[in-house]
């Protein structure tokens, strides 16, 4: 029975991609999945983006000018969803898929077919979701933390279909998370140990543990609303007995730990990418692992950090306040070990590193934010204003996209066979990053006077800064589309990349030619 | 950053300057008014400062790398890469700093959560989308609605100083009193906040959430709903006149007797044109903000009143609307929101407003004896 | 079969996006027949368009199921890929289980927090001046709001049915698990004999619970919209009742299969899988006879 299983499977290695649609509807190949992956998740940061453009033009000035408050609503919650579920996390799905198989040396991920649905499923989910725009009573406004009973007793009709296109993504993280996991622990190269395993790899295990355990938990809180909402049961209703804070607590359950699915691979590609730029070998290899580690344990008992002023007894808020910030310490470490990295380096500054680097310090920054939130008699302050919005947006653009953009520069060659246009990249870094600090750190100083997040609408003294910050979010929207023109002329041709196009870099993934062939690792390849 | 942030926005402030000359550029928390929001000041400040000082040293390495180690000819990379009495060293560190940052945060909170022996109790109710205040040992209770016009939200006039933070009716509490806040919401999750005093709770509806605050300066301070509640949500200030103790007595008194006032005007006997006359005020702040002025509303979530079926059709029908509220919809129940005149006088007029011409009319007493048959 | 063996990555394969489309039209069509009816419009486009999904997703489970069983009896498949399925089960298990854990979290909840505040006691006990009268009991017979929810007239007591389920589910555990040594041995007739047997317990619960749920309904007016007891008790033993189904489908496929003379002693994924399957069902069982019913 071997013999005719190793012919036939030697056959498929050979094949090169199926010609016209077909190949994307039908494929199962993880190169090819990553690159629908990477694709959908840009066309949904646009969106996203253009709706982040609404609300900051609305926000340019006070006064009501562009939108009525009611799509204004609709703007927040659609930006937050898109932006989460559409944007971010297929984005890390995408890079997953590409890189884990050629980083441990696996002919492709461990159930292919299953791979292919986890990503159709997605086009499917937002296509839902963003079919509510269109319904009568307009799509969810309830944010994208949509709690109960704004989201359920005072929902629009929509939300029944927002709440089916939850599932969907759920089904589909849940998914990708099982074959990310079997890929790891049973696909790796003969003689790659867990602690030789590349750190991207590392975070992406861990990340897909953290999507299996708090996506079903995701899927059980919109259950619930989808039973109070349709079917009379009263989990988020007092009168009944219900609590619209228990929503609160399942959600955040879920919440929290998925904050940090949105940036532990980023932590990943940044362990790469600086020693690559640095020519020295990451520093604390292990502490790095164990510090993610420990950040994904702590994950889950810290989620009531979003709740200090619901009214938790004080026990609690003690425990939380306690628990959070903890989270702190192995943070700093990842910190500390990535400083040290560069430290006495021989250091190049190519788009990819400029990225990096602009992720270690702004995403300390949103850290340090993030320590001050922490700490609950000043998040009676900070809470619910623009100081939270300035928090996580200074780890979520700086922290996951900008991860995202240094990994897309750093492995552009590998995947188009061609150099990119490193001026023009380094042009988009920077007008990014003046942008994204021009739109977003004025927002400290407004939440510290006092302006809370979601209004469409603000008093005057806000009004400086919000203008300042809507001109830093136009010049960082508008930046984006240069990405686009980035990709589409590096995959159209330019500089012939090497198997190595960076000196320093260091992986199986180099190993193989530039751009990998559409099977790579059909022998795996042996580790020392 | 804050200083190129500032410089930036000092620029662009400076070219749009006459349009805003209301503008300020604060930078930091105020400290507030009160002993508890002092305390989170000085919070907020110890942390900011480690913060820096963190940020200086990490970065300061960083930025000496950046500039010292860069690739030049000849220059070969160091080959450490690791260390383990550094790793445990910058694990303890921060976990000493943290632990000194803990104790004053600690003692802080169970300050702030100490609720005895309360001077005045005020029950705070969110509303979609205004705020209740309760005094509940003296028996009075109003709305506070916002007082911003909508001209000047849609820019068809200059915006008043104090633009979507002024209300009708502030909630008033004496000065060094402790308050105690017994906050709920009537509908969605709200929360009340005023940053002067250091006070955000949620008002959650069902559920009852305490704090108090002890003000020692009179004045005026404002705040604003800080949980998404709707669509309204960014037009639901809170204002709070802090007065003297004298002063606040006269106040309750006064209202105590406006109460026992309105109680009487539901025996009078009440004419269309007075009816038509109140209800038309009663509809702007009451209803008017989901169903519009020109009672059009915005259907599907809000509909129409002109010349819909309720306000047409069935009285009876229609008061039940009004006063229970239709369950699993946005519609509130106005019957305890409202008195009996408010009630009488909103349903005749939107009876008879905007071309619904069909003449009835329901008097305060007519309500009240259908709440009290109920 | 040789350790060294090719990792068997499939062909193209149709499944998937068929898979997508029939979960599409399903799930909007089940959101339709929601939203239109609240709003007490036709559902029959969305009745028609749930069950063209449904019919999809037939196709759909029996073509790619089919496709896997069919690779895996034409020996493509090496033990290195035995064990990426072993992976897949066993993560997908525990997301149920994390599933099932909100639910459990909700009750949990609900009981120690929510009901004593409301019913007057601990830090938010002033929560009870909205609910005058209301005392907080479990099971609960009174709701804050009766005329919203109108209360249960009684609950069901754990040492009659629920006691008798728990047997037979424990059994089917007990019984499952000598079908798969039997089947270990090769002792097939012995494994058709034992797996039939847990089918039938299965059914025998199905039954016993359904009977439950009458009874529930149409005597003790314990339903969905009875308050939160009945909110969790449904929610929980229903998605437990779900479970349940497909566990029984899925060994009933597994009992076909072994009819058509599937597997062998030492490659029988199939089976492993659905009996891991059944034990996760009969300990969330456990799970919900304690939390649910006894305590």
């Amino acid at each position: 029975m071997s013999a005719v299983a190793g012919t036939h499977a030697q056959d498929d290695h050979h094949h090169g991609p199926a010609k016209g649609i077909t190949r994307w509807l039908l494929t199962t190949n993880h190169k090819d999945i990553g690159s629908m992956y990477l694709i959908f998740s840009f066309t949904m940061f646009l969106l996203g983006g253009a709706m982040a453009m609404v609300i900051r033009a609305e926000l340019f000035q006070p006064g009501l000018q562009i939108v009525e408050p009611e799509f204004f609503n609709q703007m927040t919650t659609m930006h937050g969803l898109i932006m989460v579920f559409g944007a971010v996390m297929p984005a890390f799905v995408g890079l997953a898929n590409w890189m884990i198989p050629l980083m441990v040396g696996a002919p492709d991920m461990a159930l292919p077919r299953m791979n292919n649905w986890s990503f159709w499923l997605l086009p499917c989910a937002f296509l839902i979701l963003v079919s509510t725009l269109f319904m009568e009573g307009g799509a969810p406004n309830f944010g994208w933390t949509f709690y109960a009973p704004l989201s359920t007793t005072y929902g629009p009709p929509s939300t029944t279909f927002f709440i089916f296109a939850v599932h969907i993504m759920g089904v589909s993280s849940i998914m990708g998370a099982i074959n990310v996991i079997a890929t790891i622990l049973n696909m790796r190269a003969p003689g790659m140990t867990l602690m030789k395993m590349p750190l991207f790899v590392w975070t992406w295990l861990i990340t897909a543990f953290l999507l299996i355990a708090v996506m079903p938990v995701l899927a059980g809180v919109v259950t619930m609303m989808l039973m109070d909402i349709n079917f009379g049961t009263s989990f988020f209703d007092a009168s009944g007995g219900g609590d619209p804070v228990l929503f609160q607590h399942v959600f955040w359950f879920f919440g929290h730990p998925e904050v940090y699915i949105m940036i532990l691979p980023a932590f990943g590609a940044v362990s790469h990418i600086i020693p690559a730029f640095s020519r020295k070998r990451l520093f604390g290899y292990a502490s790095m692992v164990y510090a993610v580690g420990a950040i994904a344990l702590l994950s889950f008992v810290v989620w009531a950090h979003h709740m200090f002023t619901v009214g938790i007894p004080i026990a609690g808020q003690l425990f939380f306040m306690y628990a959070t910030m903890l989270i702190a310490v192995p943070t700093g470490v990842k910190v500390f070990n990535w400083v040290a990295t560069m430290f006495r380096g021989s250091l190049t500054f190519e788009a990819p590193m400029l990225f990096a680097v602009a992720f270690v310090i702004l995403f300390t920054i949103g850290g340090f934010s993030g320590l001050m939130l922490a700490i609950a008699p000043a998040d009676f302050q900070y809470h619910d204003t623009y100081f939270v919005v300035a928090h996580f947006h200074y780890v979520l653009v700086p922290g996951a996209i900008f991860g995202i953009f240094a990994s897309a520069y750093f492995w552009l060659p590998k995947w188009t066979g061609h150099m990119y246009d490193e001026t023009l990249a380094k042009t988009h870094f920077w007008l990014s990053f003046v942008g994204m600090n021009l739109a977003f750190f004025p927002m400290h100083f407004l939440g510290l006077a006092g302006m809370p997040r979601r209004i469409p609408d603000y008093a005057l003294q806000f009004a400086d800064f919000n203008m300042v910050s809507s001109i830093g979010a136009f010049m960082f929207g508008a930046t984006q589309i240069l990405f686009l023109v980035i990709v589409v002329k590096c995959v159209r041709g330019g500089e012939k990349a090497s198997a190595k196009p960076w000196d320093g870099a260091e992986g199986l993934e180099w190993t193989v030619p530039s751009p990998a062939p559409y099977h790579t690792f059909a022998t795996p390849p042996e580790v020392k | 950053m804050r200083v190129h942030a500032k410089r930036a926005g000092v620029l662009l402030g400076g070219l749009m300057a006459p349009a805003l000359s209301m503008a300020d550029w604060t930078l930091n928390m105020s400290p507030g008014v009160t002993g508890t929001s002092n305390d989170i000041f000085s919070l907020h400040m110890t942390i900011l400062w480690i913060c820096v000082v963190i940020g200086i040293v990490v970065f300061g390495v960083m930025f000496w790398s950046i500039f010292a180690h860069r690739k030049s000819p000849g220059r070969k990379p160091a080959n450490f890469h690791e260390n383990t009495l550094v790793e445990i060293l910058w694990t303890i560190i921060p976990l000493i700093i943290l632990v000194v940052m803990a104790i004053p945060a600690t003692a802080t909170l169970v300050d702030m959560y100490d609720t005895t022996e309360a001077d005045i109790d005020i029950k705070v109710t969110g509303y979609q989308w205004r705020w209740k205040y309760d005094y509940i040992d003296e028996e009075f209770g109003y709305f506070s609605t916002m007082s911003t016009s909508k001209d000047e939200i849609y820019n068809r006039t200059r915006k008043s100083e104090n633009y979507l933070l002024d209300v009708d009716n502030p909630m008033v509490v004496p000065v060094g009193a402790k308050v105690r806040l017994l906050l709920t919401a009537n509908d969605v999750i709200h929360s009340w906040w005023v940053p002067a005093f250091g006070i955000k709770k949620d008002a959650i509806p069902g559920f009852i959430n305490e704090t108090w605050t002890r003000v020692d300066e009179p004045g005026i301070y404002r705040g604003q709903c800080t949980e998404l509640c709707g669509k309204d949500h960014g037009f639901m200030p809170v204002v709070v006149k802090a007065v003297p103790q004298d002063e606040y007595d006269a106040w309750v008194a006064e209202q105590k007797e406006a109460a026992q006032r309105e109680r009487e005007l539901t025996q009078k006997d009440w004419t269309m044109e007075e009816l038509m006359e109140r209800g038309e005020k009663a509809y702007a702040t009451a209803c008017a903000s989901c169903h519009q002025a020109d009672g059009s509303g915005a259907p599907p979530a809000f509909p129409a009143l002109k010349g819909s079926q309720i306000a047409l059709e069935d009285m009876d029908a229609h008061l039940d609307v009004v006063v229970n509220g239709v369950s699993g919809t946005a519609m509130q129940a106005f019957g305890d929101q409202l008195s009996e005149v408010d009630l009488a006088a909103v349903i005749t007029y939107e009876r008879n407003a905007w071309g619904n011409n069909t003449g009835e009319m329901i008097t305060p007493k007519e309500v009240f004896e259908y709440k009290n048959q109920e | 079969m040789a350790e060294n063996q090719t990792y068997y990555v499939p062909e193209q394969s149709k499944w998937p996006i068929v898979a997508t489309v029939g979960l599409g039209v399903t799930l909007y069509g089940t959101a339709s027949i929601m939203v239109n009816s609240n709003q007490g419009e036709s559902t029959t486009a969305s009745w028609v368009m749930f069950i063209i999904g449904a019919v999809i997703m037939t196709y759909m489970l029996f073509g790619w199921f089919g496709a896997v069983i069919k690779e895996s009896r034409s020996g493509l498949y090496s033990p290195q890929m035995d064990r990426s399925f072993r992976w897949g089960m066993s993560w997908f298990i525990f997301s149920e289980v994390m599933f099932f854990a909100a639910f459990f979290g909700a009750l949990f909840y609900t009981r120690v927090f929510a009901l004593p505040w409301l019913g007057g006691e601990g830090d938010r006990g002033s929560s009870n001046m909205l609910w005058e009268g209301f005392q907080a009991t479990w099971p609960l017979i009174n709701t804050p709001n009766p005329e919203a929810y109108p209360p249960p007239e009684g609950t069901i007591g754990p040492w009659g049915l629920p006691l008798i389920n728990t047997i037979l589910l424990v059994t089917s555990s007990f019984t499952v698990t000598v079908a798969h040594h039997a089947l270990k041995e090769d002792n097939r007739k012995k494994v058709k004999t034992w797996l039939t047997a847990t089918i039938a317990l299965a059914l025998i619960f199905v039954c016993v619970q359904g009977y439950e749920y009458v009874h529930a309904y149409q005597d003790l007016n314990l339903t969905l919209e009875s308050g939160i007891y009945g909110s969790t008790f449904f929610m929980l033993t229903g998605f437990h009742g779900a479970h349940v189904i497909l566990g029984t489908l899925m060994l009933t496929i597994m009992l076909i299969r072994i009819h058509k003379g599937h597997f062998t002693g030492d490659n029988h994924f199939g089976f492993e899988a659905s009996a891991w399957y059944w034990h996760f069902v009969d300990v969330v069982w456990l799970g919900l006879f304690v939390f649910v019913y006894v305590i």
